[in-house]
């Protein structure tokens, strides 16, 4: 029997871990280690729950309620001074337990500091739209609905923005593999020549270390190689290879004219 | 032969138009010479005025992000060079300082100069670049040979370096491969006291040029509210009147101890946004001075150390791995298994020559990163021009992508 393996994240895993390694934790510390965020937190704290709150390497990350999204960026926009939103993006934890974590990444020029708004929802949940907030969630958004297939609502043009739109899947999901689904391997032949041309063309190969040994032109037949345009019939005879370095370099003493060729075709 | 008269008169009695307006829709890209790469604009015109711009990306996406979750963190780095590719060192520091935040490694202080001297290279490159690719689009075609001559120099001294001109690869987690080449520091040297005259140059063609003001001034111009909201950053933003780079507000390698001046304008034109580029030229210039010192001051202490000592993330110098039986085991594991970074997460800003330059990790404990999102600036450059460009005829669209200097291998990573 072939040995199960989970579909649920397809993505590389590390063929060997200790049996005894227990990984380190990149250290967190309290809130009120630092003024600002600690009065940016009680900020934040007065009018909405929040869940978990700490800082991590230089930044503080805030945990709050989905449906709270739009109200604590209100609210640091301004009162808090947090003008900038520099990243918005989904973590795909459906392995785990069915969920995304969406951080956001928020940027206060005046303190020089800088805070990660995260929550929670479930697969299938969709967010609340921070883009009448900030116009760079416009981009953002789509481009988290193009990658994980997590909707925006109340955002004015919900499409896909890297991936074309007559796309399927969301590749940045761990589900998809890394070389691309069925759809993906099909997709130009099926657009371009038609469904009943699969056949004829193939599907894409999208392995970049596949080697066709019958391939004659992408060193694919190191040793065993033929003229360009030759039938390959796989019964080929080994190319000895022999190297100059073998009989000295510097100057050549011995020159076997029976078996060089000279070149009388200078296009061949 | 007879002329016809009539021939190019057009008859439109068997057409009937779906809409009753004067709008046309024109697509603009994505193999447009002026488009900076692959970038499509779908543009809604009234004459010549734009009233709807939707710029439409993707045409170089390769899914980066996907691709970094599926490799150790030492083979992404050539990866990195790929986003953008006209200051390729600027991303592989970027990825390196935020793994290195991650696991707390204190880098080498001759490391730390080294970088700082690629950075600045880089962005003198990527500088001069955008100059003579923007002059070229508005007509001036003498800066463009010019400001590509210089550019070459600089390319030869990281050729000298590292091997490459384009993608350089030079930086690795934990410090740099390589100390600097003997002739590094003459040919910097060298070029850098003739780039006062040369930007003076460049400046003499441009500053007072008619065609060059016209297609300049008053156009594209960006209220800061506009760029903080869509999360302008680098030279977009300080052209709109807010003076933050990265390098002086959260600084970063060494930039706390060089002096620089920040350039900014409140004119938030693009015409801004090119004065902006050639201070900050003079600017880095000053900063590649002062790191040729602290890079002598290194030598003359004799601190010779490049990479950081880390042996459970860093594999230990070469002449240790060919003598010593365990530094060569702990490099075969990081090797072939990859190091294994703690659990956490890290989000980590630079200033690149484009903007801010983010790295958000999330490590699971494991030799792939659970997730990496790249915070490429280019791609809110781009996204601004749904908001900038109406209003606008057509020719200045041209100077407004000119401006923005997008690269698309960062907008579609």
């Amino acid at each position: 029997m072939r040995a199960y393996t989970p579909k649920d994240d397809v993505q590389a895993k590390a063929y060997y871990t200790d049996r005894y390694y227990v990984a380190p934790q990149v250290p967190k510390s309290e809130v009120d280690t630092d003024e600002v965020f600690a009065s940016d937190l009680e900020a934040i704290k007065a009018k909405f729950e929040v869940k978990e709150a700490f800082i991590q390497v230089e930044q503080m990350v805030v945990y709050i309620n989905a449906h709270d999204i739009y109200g604590v960026l209100e609210l640091m926009r301004d009162e808090l001074e947090y003008t900038q939103l520099s990243e918005l993006s989904a973590i795909d934890w459906l392995a785990k337990d069915n969920t995304f974590e969406i951080f956001y990444q928020m940027l206060s020029m005046k303190k020089r500091k800088r805070i990660r708004i995260k929550y929670f929802i479930q697969n299938g949940q969709a967010v609340d739209s921070v883009e009448k907030l900030f116009r760079s969630a416009d981009w953002s958004e789509r481009e988290m609905y193009d990658m994980f297939g997590i909707e925006a609502n109340g955002h004015p043009f919900m499409k896909r923005i890297l991936m074309p739109y007559d796309w399927q899947g969301h590749p940045l999901l761990k589900t998809y593999p890394l070389q691309g689904d069925e759809f993906a391997s099909w997709y130009e032949v099926d657009k371009i020549y038609g469904k009943e041309a699969r056949e004829e063309i193939g599907p894409e190969i999208r392995d970049t270390a596949r080697v066709d040994r019958y391939d004659s032109q992408r060193f694919a037949r190191l040793g065993f190689e033929v003229p360009k345009g030759t039938e390959i019939t796989g019964e080929e005879e080994r190319n000895v290879d022999s190297y100059q370095e073998e009989e000295g370099v510097f100057m050549i003493k011995k020159l076997n004219k029976e078996t060089s060729k000279i070149v009388d075709d200078p296009q061949r | 032969m007879a002329q016809i008269k009539n021939r190019l008169t057009p008859f439109f009695e068997n057409i009937t138009f779906d809409r009753d307006d004067n709008e046309l829709i024109l697509n603009f890209g994505p193999q447009h010479p002026s488009a900076h790469g692959q970038l499509r604009l779908m543009l809604h015109l009234q004459q010549e005025m734009i009233v709807k711009a939707h710029p439409d990306i993707g045409y170089l996406h390769r899914g980066m992000e996907k691709m970094a979750e599926n490799m150790i963190y030492n083979e992404f780095m050539p990866t990195t060079d790929r986003m953008d590719y006209i200051a390729s060192s600027s991303n592989n520091y970027g990825f390196a300082l935020a793994v290195e935040k991650l696991i707390g490694l204190e880098v080498p202080r001759r490391a730390k100069v080294i970088r700082m001297m690629l950075l600045e290279i880089n962005r003198l490159m990527s500088h001069l670049f955008w100059l003579a690719t923007t002059a070229l689009d508005i007509g001036a075609m003498t800066v463009f040979l010019f400001a590509f001559r210089e550019r070459e120099y600089l390319m030869d001294i990281i050729e000298g370096y590292c091997g490459a001109r384009l993608t350089h690869a030079a930086i690795r987690i934990g410090g740099v491969p390589l100390d600097i080449q003997d002739t590094f520091i003459a040919q910097l040297k060298d070029f850098l006291d003739k780039l006062p005259q040369n930007i003076k140059d460049y400046e003499d063609l441009l500053d007072t040029n008619r065609i060059w003001l016209m297609r300049m001034e008053e156009v594209g111009v960006i209220p800061t509210d506009m760029a903080l909201s869509w999360g302008c950053t680098g030279p977009m933003l300080r052209a709109s009147g807010v003076a933050w780079d990265i390098r002086k507000e959260e600084p970063y390698e060494l930039y706390d101890e060089v002096e620089f001046n920040v350039p900014y304008s409140d004119k938030c034109d693009n015409f801004a946004r090119y004065r902006i580029y050639m201070e900050e030229m003079r600017e880095s210039a000053k900063i590649l001075y002062q790191t040729i010192d602290m890079y002598n001051e290194c030598v003359e202490k004799g601190e010779t150390e490049l990479m950081a000592h880390a042996p459970k993330y860093v594999s230990a110098p070469k002449l240790d791995i060919m003598t010593q039986n365990y530094s060569l085991m702990q490099h075969f594991v990081l090797v072939t298994q990859g190091m294994r970074p703690p659990v956490g997460e890290v989000y980590v800003a630079t200033e690149s020559p484009k903007g801010e330059l983010g790295y958000f990790i999330n490590s699971q404990g494991g030799p792939y990163p659970y997730r990496l999102k790249l915070r490429a600036p280019s791609f809110w450059h781009t996204g601004i021009l749904t908001d900038l460009l109406p209003g606008h005829y057509i020719p200045d669209v041209v100077s407004i992508i000119g401006t923005t200097n997008i690269v698309f291998g960062e907008v579609d990573r």
